[in-house]
């Protein structure tokens, strides 16, 4: 891993298909070494700005480039060795286990004919300890919990060590213990390792606990950007949602708390 | 992949040894390594059942390396060269060139075989809705289907027209390791061992798209690419094996489903399972064919389908609505 994080920006950023526009002109930082969480309504871009940023999508107009180059001009390869991107729904081989799923996250540091290394060994056992799955090493990941599947495949994006991991949706099917648990994990990467985490979330008042910086997309764009104070106000969710809401401090956290009147 | 290298040593000793006319292991022995062309049994160990073995060699590990690349790009179980039509295209590329030139050496096979069997392969990806199969793998198998009858229905048409040569021309009708002697065994063998190298570099591009295009890509591979490199040998391998052997049948089904639970998840170990199962199973098809029905004999090809025919609908009943879209 390199010393100084790298910093993700969109300039002029404009991301949809021919004919639907879905973001249009962003011009954005995502700030290296911190947890972001992208937020809005359902339809307002979330996931495309997140599968633009890993380069997953081409932009219509504008780019994102990463430490200052163009996402476009990083060789395929290169790029996965910086960057890690945990897509929504991604699909585990059928009889697969959980080291073998881990595992795959070495792809973009093994050569052609070069066989498993000691450091590739070390990366998957670092990744499994990180989230709390060596006991289960291995299991079929077939028979493992919603929760402990999201561990493993967010232990694949470590494996994969990388500065940067972008999660779509990461919490989305969990229950509300194990929603906290992948936000708890996310959250000490970022502590102990430094790396910059993007997250495409759902739930306000868990982003605002669990993140450093918010980025909040409404149905005309961006509405709002900066720490949870500053972004979750009664005016912002009100433009971004259409949605009426109190916003309280949050009694055990003191981050903002969003109720809905 | 101890027993898979069991499995096929057994089956090219049988091809050896047994047969309408049976070899001792000491006669076969002498026939490799002193021949006597004045002993028959040695004349029919060196010119029928080596090329034969050859043949169902590089028909064998071609067919069963395309079931695997191809069940692993499509996730599809179903997705062999033979059901969707790759190898029925291969056959009636021959046949139709046959017909209009005349010839039927290997030279023309090999220049047919191939276009034959990337164009069937087009169409029946761009009938069955992409790789991923839009629509479901179902729709896939049965475009293939569709495919594979309609080719093969004309390949039957064009074998009618041309009474007189029937019996050259019906070897591409149905599979068979019988004519194997006077097929291109060199030329294809060299084709094959070339499409096993790019497909042992291609196959972690594989294993990443297992996981899902978005997670391909983001562990660096260029999936537009690897998918193209990937179609492309499984074109190579049909093309190579229907020239050797005409279209097999249900072969790449049976292998893949077999490497799987032999040699785990990883498309390298599956590979190196299936180019010993392959040859393994269709060598064992053509050593059963020449003793079910003496004097007689059952063509490997038909031999494959009435194992594969089973194996297909446990595959396709195994198959939950929407568990592969």
């Amino acid at each position: 891993m390199s010393a100084a994080p790298e910093e993700l920006r969109a300039e002029g950023l404009s991301l949809g298909y021919p004919g639907r526009m879905v973001i249009r002109d962003l011009d954005l930082t995502l700030p290296p070494g911190r947890v972001t969480a992208i937020l809005g309504p359902n339809g307002c871009g979330k996931s495309t700005l997140l599968r633009a940023c890993a380069r997953l999508i081409a932009p219509l107009a504008g780019r994102v480039t990463l430490g200052g180059a163009d996402l476009r001009r990083i060789d395929s390869r290169a790029l996965a060795r910086r960057l890690g991107i945990l897509p929504q729904q991604p699909l585990a081989p059928e009889g697969i286990t959980v080291a073998d799923l881990v595992a795959r996250g070495r792809a973009p540091w093994r050569g052609l004919l070069a066989g498993w290394s000691a450091r590739d060994a070390e990366a998957v056992d670092r990744a499994l300890a990180a989230v709390a799955m060596a006991g289960l090493r291995d299991r079929p990941v077939a028979e493992l919990s919603g929760g402990q599947r999201q561990r493993v495949w967010i232990a694949l994006a470590l494996a994969q060590e990388t500065d940067m991991v972008l999660l779509d949706e990461p919490t989305t099917w969990l229950d509300l213990p194990h929603q906290i648990e992948v936000l708890r994990l996310l959250q000490r990467l970022n502590r102990e390792r430094g790396t910059t985490v993007i997250s495409v979330l759902h739930d306000l008042n868990l982003a605002a606990r669990h993140s450093d910086h918010l980025v909040l997309l409404g149905p005309e764009g961006l509405v709002a950007e900066g720490p949870p104070a500053a972004v979750l106000t009664e005016p912002a969710l009100q433009r971004a949602f259409g949605l009426a809401a109190r916003v309280l401090p949050d009694p055990v956290s003191a981050t903002p708390m969003v109720v809905p009147l | 992949m101890r027993a898979a290298l069991a499995l096929l040593a057994a089956a090219v000793l049988l091809a050896l040894l047994v047969g309408p006319r049976p070899v001792g292991p000491g006669t076969a022995w002498a026939a490799l390594t002193a021949p006597d062309l004045t002993d028959p049994a040695h004349v029919v160990l060196l010119t029928q059942r080596l090329p034969r073995l050859a043949a169902g060699l590089i028909a064998g590990a071609a067919l069963g390396l395309a079931g695997v690349i191809l069940r692993g790009l499509t996730r599809n179980p179903l997705a062999e060269p033979g059901i969707l039509g790759v190898n029925a295209g291969a056959a009636l590329a021959v046949v139709a060139g046959a017909m209009a030139t005349g010839r039927g050496d290997g030279g023309l096979v090999v220049a047919m075989a191939f276009p034959g069997a990337l164009a069937a392969m087009v169409a029946v990806f761009l009938i069955g809705g992409g790789l991923r199969g839009g629509a479901g793998p179902m729709r896939l198998a049965l475009a293939g289907a569709v495919l594979n009858a309609l080719l093969m229905s004309l390949v039957t048409g064009i074998v009618l027209l041309r009474a007189e040569s029937l019996e050259v021309l019906r070897f591409w009708n149905t599979g068979s390791l019988s004519q194997a002697a006077g097929r291109p065994l060199g030329a294809m063998a060299a084709v094959v061992a070339a499409a096993v190298l790019g497909a042992l570099a291609v196959a972690p591009a594989l294993d990443n798209l297992a996981l899902g295009e978005a997670m391909a890509r983001g562990l660096g591979t260029r999936t537009a690419r690897a998918k193209g490199v990937a179609l492309a040998l499984v074109a190579a391998l049909a093309g190579a094996a229907v020239a050797v052997a005409g279209p097999i049948a249900f072969l790449g089904l049976m292998v893949p489903e077999l490497a799987r639970r032999l040699a785990g998840g990883g498309m390298r170990a599956q590979m190196g399972a299936a180019l010993c199962l392959g040859p393994a199973i269709l060598l064992a098809a053509d050593v059963a064919g020449r003793v079910v029905l003496p004097p007689g004999e059952v063509k490997a090809g038909v031999m494959t389908a009435l194992i594969g025919g089973p194996v297909f609908i446990w595959l396709a009943r195994r198959i939950r609505p929407g568990a592969l879209a």
